[in-house]
This record gives structure tokens, sequence and C-alpha cells, in this order.
């Protein structure tokens, strides 16, 4: 099957809606497919690769750990938006430590997270085959 | 009358926190719920708008939804209170009436 470019657009917070659930749920399907798969952190949904979420007082499942296998599934291109973390409040310190291992460099952990401004974001956006949004 | 307004959507995503502010009166309180909760930060592009009209009211924000989104709560603006359910329960005894801002 023909790979192709596919990028996850995610712009919601986590556990106010299921937005941010269903597009890790379609992520990982994508993964067993072999496609190249991009992540887009914009708005609100910097909020969903925050660290240290803790769910026990809203009664809802933490999901936030499942970020962290995305690069066990080839996903390691997770574009987050520089000016989004700025108007909440946020820096990069605030979010979870996400990397990948690569294998042709004796299995070195290597960030997955990638910071870029709006220019840059809407750039990768351009390259894309296929966009799906949450 | 004091009234209990009640906010669950995130103040970067729609306008409906705003439009609460515009509307509260003197001695209402707002309560900050699910994907408002991180509204309750401080240094972020929102947190004058609140600070200005805390002024007037009382803020409160669920705890718990300031948490499962990673946020502890001494990043708050000073001067908000962190709740859990049962002071939720609280706020709506202590107010005559309620309105949730959708």
């Amino acid at each position: 099957m023909a790979t192709k470019k596919f990028m996850f657009v995610n712009r919601k917070a986590p556990y106010g809606t299921v937005y941010a659930l269903e597009s890790l749920e379609v992520v990982l399907i994508s993964a067993a497919f072999e496609q190249d798969v991009s992540l887009a952190f914009i708005d609100d949904g910097v909020y969903q690769i925050t660290k240290g979420q803790d769910t026990t007082g809203i009664g809802q499942k933490n999901f936030s750990n499942t970020y962290k296998a995305l690069g066990d599934y080839e996903i390691k291109k997770l574009y987050v938006s520089k000016e989004s973390l700025e108007e909440r409040g946020l820096t990069q310190d605030d979010l979870m430590d996400l990397v990948w291992e690569d294998e042709d460099d004796d299995w070195a952990e290597k960030p997955s997270i990638i910071m870029v401004d709006r220019s840059e974001m809407a750039a990768v956006m351009a390259e894309q085959e296929v966009t799906l949004s949450f | 009358m004091a009234m209990l307004h009640i906010v669950n959507k995130s103040p970067f995503e729609k306008v409906s926190f705003r439009s609460c502010l515009n509307h509260v009166s003197k001695g209402d309180s707002v309560l900050m719920i699910e994907d408002a909760a991180v509204g309750a930060i401080e240094g972020t592009s929102f947190s004058e708008k609140l600070k200005t009209a805390m002024g007037d009211v009382s803020v409160y924000v669920l705890g718990g939804d300031l948490a499962a989104r990673g946020l502890s709560e001494d990043r708050m603006i000073d001067g908000i209170k962190a709740v859990d359910y049962a002071g939720f329960v609280d706020l709506t005894v202590e107010n005559e009436t309620t309105q949730s801002w959708l």
C-alpha cells in the first residue's frame, strides 16, 4: 500500500470533550497502516500533552501516558505551536518529555516534540496529503 | 440576588467565558469547570480580563479539572479559590440562582 503523509490536527483540551481521545485512537490506527504520520498541537490542543495530568478528581481515565507510546509506533513528529503555548502561559517545560528510539543510532532516545511558529506550522501543513482535524 | 455563573468552555476557544464576565453583577460568583478551568492560570492572554472582573465577583475553579489538564493550583491567578465537587454544591446553595454559560 502506498504511504501517504497524514497530519492529525489537535485543537482541543482533553477531558472536557471527547475530541482528544478520539484523535489519539485514530492516530494509533493510522500507525498500524504504516503511514507517514505527523501530529499538530495548536490552540487548546497543547493541553493534551502537558505533564503531570491527574484525573482522579474528575473520575475519567487519564490517557496522557498513551502519547508516550507513540514513538514505539513510529510516530515521531509532534509539532507544537509556540504561540499557542505562550498565549496560555505555558512553556515547553510544561509538556511531557516525548521521545522515540532511533534504531539507526543504537536506539538512542530522540525528542518527538518539534516546536514551531505559525509560519513553520503552515509549511508543514502544506506538505500533507491527508489532514484530519480534531 | 447573588447568582452563580458556571462556565465550562475554554476562554481561548469560545467567547462564552468573556460573555459571562461582560454580564456579571457585583457580588456574583463565577465557577470554572471542565475546559474553562484553563482560564484560572496566571500569565495568559485571558488572565487580565479575568483579574479585572475579580474586583466585582468571586471566582472559583474545580481543582480536579485543573489537575486533569496538568495545571497545578499554585499557578492560579491570586484570589481564585479551588473547590471540589462538595464546594460546587455549597456554591449552588449560597447563591439564589445559577446560570450556565454553555
